[in-house]
């Protein structure tokens, strides 16, 4: 059962590596405007020919 | 009767306006006006037509193509607008109120193919706002601002941002949440084996995972908790009991409880409640913020003036900050211009548009050496001024000066939630220092136990959310009805209020377009030889005249006069045309004071005139009426001559106000407030922004949300005015709302008492009641607020 010492401290690491990875994200500003991407994601690389 | 001549409308295929004439083609393409054509030549030029391929009419009206960005020349200046420098590489960020599609962030993030010097433009859409890297070595910010301005994207650049930059709120609340929601998940994980019941030889993991718990709770406690301490200690100095106290004390508890039970290896302690606790907190603190990009309450006159004014010294021009403007010098207007100070007309033809000032959207014509009052828009040809008064010091802006904006915000009405948190503060200390006392003599334990439980389960978790979230769900209902409100406060205080002030231009009749209506006959002939004489004038009279023919051919024009503000003179094609005001007409003022009339003649032979008239808001009757149980003021700028039209709204001409100066109606809402009354004035001009604050509740009403208002709790969108007596009911709901939810967390912290004074409370039962209670105060606000929304058909 002394495994279970192992698995606890994995988890917590794990779930250690996510929460730096959110402070991470919060601190560069990737959350800062949650809309404008979703539009320019749409747009194409190319200039279309104009119509 | 014009339907022969004027052809159906066709729509400019920049912006999307009606197109008045056919003068202006580029491709095949019909434009409304030579900016329009002059944007559009500008990104064929640059290969970008696929700007128009994304969204139908994607442009801003170009009417105006004048550039006046020579202050941004000024190294002092310049250096107040950019974020960063070192010399070539640039960063700045503008605000640009015409972002609104796809295709402007597409064509403004592509700025690097008309100038290589640019070389990163990114937006952000709800904020509006277009950060851009650049190498300010080969390109200056006037450049880059004036291609913008090129391409239809003039950025609003004002003294209000020049002296401070948008605070905005810089704080880790999402980061605190995100650490409390942590350990909330690993704790719960932990805790779980204790309540399914551990075997005698799984003793040795209790004492493990009790220990991580307390591990977790120390960043739960000391980094997500800790402004709850401070709060509540700063409170306690200034004597107040609010509910940050009840809070900090369970928190504290909670955590000492459970050091101290695992310490002692008496128990398993309240972890898993602690970290619930704060985490539910906090998501109620991040659901009450909420903020709206685009829009600004805290404007003042400095947001509306310009940045820079051209000062003539010694014959030279030169633009100089507005903040270096002193009396005596001389300054020089260019059309469309703000006057920013108090001044003296020296030269020129002055004819002021002082709709924000006054509210009247007809221009005002203004002889040599009359003083003119800051705030006005030119909207004739250059003139000279030279200033008498200081901006700060001017007719208009020593409102701001008045003590209503420079005290503090603390006369505003006490929240239900801070009335009756002292109640329960105190209740709740009496209840757990009763049980404490009541078990002292018999067992320590015992006492020590209820006490600490007490505190434990009637920690006001579930009372300090049911208020965050109601508001947060009215203020998206508001939201979602064109009202917007400052924070989730005004809700509350305007469900408080009993007397309503409303500005008359503007605000119960719409600003921008005036009712024109043709009294007398007119041939297709005659209407397209007044078209044509007409569409010769920039006078905003002559361009409501052109609008109400619509697109048509155009008359060769010869010996065209204009005598600014007052009439044209010309000949279109074979035929004298005089059209103006009956002063220029035939020399005496009109009589009816209720329109604004021009008279039309063709050849000496008189025709008849235009009326316009000033359209009062849709469903303005039905509003007044539905508002019965609401006293109701009017208060206006202008003359009485509106009276009798307004009387049936308003009932009594003792309730409106006529004559009214920016100070008198400041003064006024203060002697409402004198006789305990709860005022909310409704207003939109500068001349409104003295009553706006000192009122309870201020509303600033604006046909585009983008547009300058005044300082205010909040704005309301023209369009939903009829709903006025909607959002006052539906206010009034939300607290009733409050009210019950309040009664709910009371009857779960009964429940739990119950067990507490008793001293056996068992952590599962704490673990199990908070999470319970807070879910059922927040599916019932949300649920019952929004169903409220139904009734008073605002969802």
């Amino acid at each position: 059962m002394s495994i279970i010492y192992f698995l606890i401290g994995c988890s917590v690491l794990l779930a250690l590596c996510f929460l730096g990875a959110f402070f991470w994200a919060q601190r560069s500003g990737q959350n800062d405007d949650l809309y404008t991407p979703s539009v320019r994601i749409l747009f194409d690389d190319e200039e279309s020919p104009e119509k | 009767m014009t339907e022969s001549t004027f052809s159906q409308l066709t729509l400019c295929y920049h912006c999307g306006d009606e197109c008045n004439t056919t003068a202006y083609q580029k491709d095949g393409k019909q434009f409304c006006c030579q900016g329009c054509q002059s944007v559009y030549g500008i990104l064929a030029a640059n290969n970008l037509c696929s700007y128009y391929n994304f969204n139908d009419h994607p442009g801003l009206t170009r009417t105006r193509t004048d550039k006046r960005f020579e202050y941004l020349n000024e190294p002092s200046i310049v250096k107040e607008l950019i974020d960063y420098t070192d010399g070539s590489l640039t960063m700045v960020t503008l605000y640009i109120p015409h972002i609104h599609c796809s295709s402007c962030i597409w064509l403004l993030e592509k700025l690097n193919k008309f100038n290589p010097a640019i070389f990163h433009s990114r937006i952000d859409f709800l904020k509006k706002q277009l950060s851009v890297k650049y190498d300010s070595k080969h390109l200056s910010l006037r450049q880059l601002v004036e291609l913008l301005f090129d391409i239809g994207y003039e950025p609003a650049i004002n003294l209000q941002d020049v002296i401070k930059k948008q605070n905005t709120i810089k704080d880790n609340l999402v980061q605190r949440i995100a650490v409390a929601g942590f350990c909330l998940g690993n704790v719960m994980l932990l805790s779980f084996p204790e309540y399914l019941g551990l075997s005698a030889f799984e003793q040795n993991f209790k004492h493990f995972f009790g220990w991580l718990n307390v591990l977790f709770g120390l960043p739960v406690v000391f980094y997500s908790g800790a402004e709850y301490f401070s709060s509540a200690w700063h409170n306690l100095k200034n004597k107040v009991l609010n509910i940050d106290f009840p809070l900090a004390l369970g928190i504290a508890v909670l955590f000492l409880r459970t050091l101290i039970e695992v310490a002692t290896n008496t128990g398993a302690g309240f972890a898993d409640t602690l970290c619930g606790l704060v985490f539910f907190l906090l998501v109620g603190k991040f659901v009450q913020r909420k903020t709206y990009h685009h829009i600004s309450f805290e404007r003042d006159y400095r947001s509306f003036f310009p940045v820079a004014v051209q000062v003539i010294t010694d014959g030279v021009e030169k633009p100089i900050p507005l903040a270096e403007l002193k009396v005596g010098q001389r300054i020089v207007l260019r059309h469309n211009e703000i006057i920013p100070a108090d001044a003296i007309l020296l030269k020129g033809d002055a004819l002021i548009d002082f709709s924000f000032v006054t509210g009247e959207s007809v221009p005002v014509n203004k002889t040599l050496g009359e003083i003119i009052y800051a705030g006005g828009r030119q909207t004739s040809e250059a003139i000279e001024l030279e200033v008498v008064k200081p901006v700060s010091q001017s007719y208009l802006t020593q409102l701001w000066n008045n003590e209503a904006f420079t005290r503090q915000q603390d006369n505003r009405m006490a929240t239900f939630n801070e009335r009756v948190s002292k109640h329960f503060t105190i209740v709740l200390l009496i209840i757990a220092f009763g049980s404490l006392l009541f078990w002292l003599p018999n067992d320590i334990n015992r006492g020590l136990a209820a006490f600490t439980a007490v505190l434990i389960v009637a920690c006001p978790c579930a009372l300090a959310l049911s208020t965050p979230f109601t508001m947060s769900a009215a203020l998206s209902i508001f939201d979602k009805n064109l009202f917007y409100l400052k924070n989730t406060a005004v809700v509350e205080q305007l469900a408080r209020i009993n007397t309503i002030v409303f500005d008359k231009t503007g605000t119960i009749t719409t600003a921008a377009d005036n009712h024109v209506s043709l009294v007398g006959q007119l041939t297709p002939k005659q209407a397209q030889v007044i078209y044509s004489a007409c569409s010769n004038s920039t006078h905003p009279l002559s361009r409501m005249i052109c609008h109400y023919f619509g697109a048509a051919e155009k008359l060769p024009v010869s010996h065209y006069k204009e005598a600014p503000g007052k009439g044209i003179t010309a000949f279109a094609g074979d035929d004298e045309v005089k059209i103006g005001s009956g002063r220029f007409m035939f020399g005496q003022y009109d009589d009816d004071n209720n329109a604004t009339k021009v008279h039309l003649m063709i050849n000496g032979t008189y025709l008849g005139y235009f009326a316009f008239r000033q359209n009062y808001r849709e469903g303005l009757q039905q509003t007044a009426e539905a508002l019965a149980d609401y006293k109701l003021f009017l208060i206006s700028g202008d003359s009485d001559h509106e009276q009798g039209g307004l009387l049936p709204v308003f009932k009594h001409t003792d309730q409106m106000r006529f004559n009214q100066s920016p100070q008198n109606k400041l003064e006024f809402i203060r002697s409402l407030q004198y006789l305990k009354a709860k005022a909310m004035m409704i207003g939109d001009g500068l001349n409104d922004a003295g009553a706006l604050k000192q009122s309870d509740l201020g509303v600033a009403v604006t046909d585009n949300i983008n547009n300058f208002s005044p300082g205010c709790d909040a704005i309301l969108d023209g369009r939903s005015f009829s709903k006025l007596p909607a959002f006052l009911h539906f206010s009034k709901n939300t607290v009733t709302i409050i009210h019950c939810s309040f009664f709910i967390s009371l009857t779960y912290n009964l429940i739990g008492l119950s067990y507490a004074v008793t001293g056996n409370l068992s952590p599962l039962t704490a673990a199990i009641l908070m999470p319970l209670s807070t879910a059922t105060i927040i599916s019932f606000t949300t649920i019952a607020t929004h169903f409220a929304a139904k009734r008073r058909n605002l969802a």
